[in-house]
């Protein structure tokens, strides 16, 4: 079998920006849910949340690629 | 197990890389006639000839052309600059609007057949964008509070304990200056390159599946290719989101360079 083992521990890195971007969509669609004119200032809450959760999972891409 | 067997005897599926990525000059031999340059201007062109036409014949009563671009300008106007910088925000409005139709449309680029090359996937564009917002924003903040209030505003956080600055100070020094613009890059570039080499891994295994001798995997060839489908309908809403978020991480800086306090 061929392969690099960056690709198991980038999936396995992914699992917590997984994590993170899942809780905070939950929160946000609660927080609609509960009070539906709240959704225009919680929009950009959420987006920034989920912003900065994937951000992290897309530097474990990047180093994915460049660790050799 | 058969099917496995075969994989391993047969000359192998060769997955895509970041080699995939570096596309040969259209004319001559030189690095700034390849493909994403192209699209970079071409994008430029897309993007004036529509908003010149969109606002040329404005009418109160708006043709659908006219519709879609105040759609687009209003979106950035209204739910990001305003929303986000709040008084003072029509000065800043220009660059944003810029910024988001930019990226936009380059991103959606990716996924338009006979262009399909998102140039934010070479991390090189991304940086420059990046650049344009940093330099504006601590631009904004020395302009607006003083080089030395606003370093200070930076360094010194208010309203916590003394002990906490050994911490907090590098931290934040790190934040603004070198996390913020990096992150904003990367952000842009890692979603392009991955969302590209998503697609190139299943239309490409889709053609290797095709073309392969076993009739198995020619059968099994349209799932790869109908994945493909569906993840390009996926890249299209992330190509969004991106521009989306570029724009509104911008605004974010540029709010928290105006504020007096952070």
């Amino acid at each position: 079998m061929h392969g690099t083992l960056n690709l198991v521990g980038y999936g396995l890195s992914a699992i917590g920006p997984a994590i993170a971007t899942g809780l905070i969509f939950a929160a946000y669609i609660n927080g609609v849910a509960r009070q539906p004119e709240a959704r225009s200032v919680l929009q950009p809450i959420a987006f920034l949340g989920f912003a900065l959760a994937e951000a992290l999972a897309l530097f474990g891409l990047v180093l994915a690629f460049v660790l050799k | 197990m058969q099917i496995i067997g075969h994989l391993a005897v047969g000359p192998g599926f060769v997955p895509p890389s970041t080699a995939d990525f570096n596309l040969a000059p259209i004319v001559g031999h030189s690095e700034y006639t390849t493909k994403p340059i192209a699209l970079v201007f071409f994008s430029i062109i897309v993007i004036s000839v529509f908003f010149v036409m969109a606002s040329r014949k404005a009418a109160i009563v708006p043709s659908k052309l006219q519709f879609a671009g105040e759609s687009i300008y209003s979106f950035v106007r209204k739910d990001l600059a305003e929303e986000i910088i709040g008084h003072g925000f029509l000065a800043y409005v220009p660059f944003l609007f810029t910024l988001f139709t930019f990226v936009l449309v380059n991103n959606v680029f990716g996924i338009i057949p006979f262009m399909q090359f998102p140039a934010m996937s070479h991390v090189s564009f991304p940086y420059v964008l990046a650049g344009f917002s940093y330099f504006l924003f601590h631009a904004i903040g020395i302009k607006r509070q003083g080089l030395g209030k606003y370093l200070k505003g930076i360094a010194f956080l208010p309203g916590v304990p003394a002990f906490a600055y050994i911490l907090l100070t590098p931290i934040e020094i790190a934040t603004y200056f070198l996390i913020r613009p990096v992150t904003l890059a990367l952000r842009l570039f890692a979603n392009m390159f991955a969302g590209h080499l998503l697609l190139l891994v299943f239309i490409g295994g889709g053609n290797y599946m095709l073309h392969d001798s076993h009739l198995f995997m020619k059968i099994l060839s349209p799932f790869s290719f109908s994945f493909g489908i569906v993840m390009t309908f996926f890249e299209f809403m992330v190509q969004c989101l991106q521009a989306y978020i570029i724009t509104l991480l911008s605004a974010l800086f540029i709010a928290g360079a105006l504020a007096e306090e952070h």
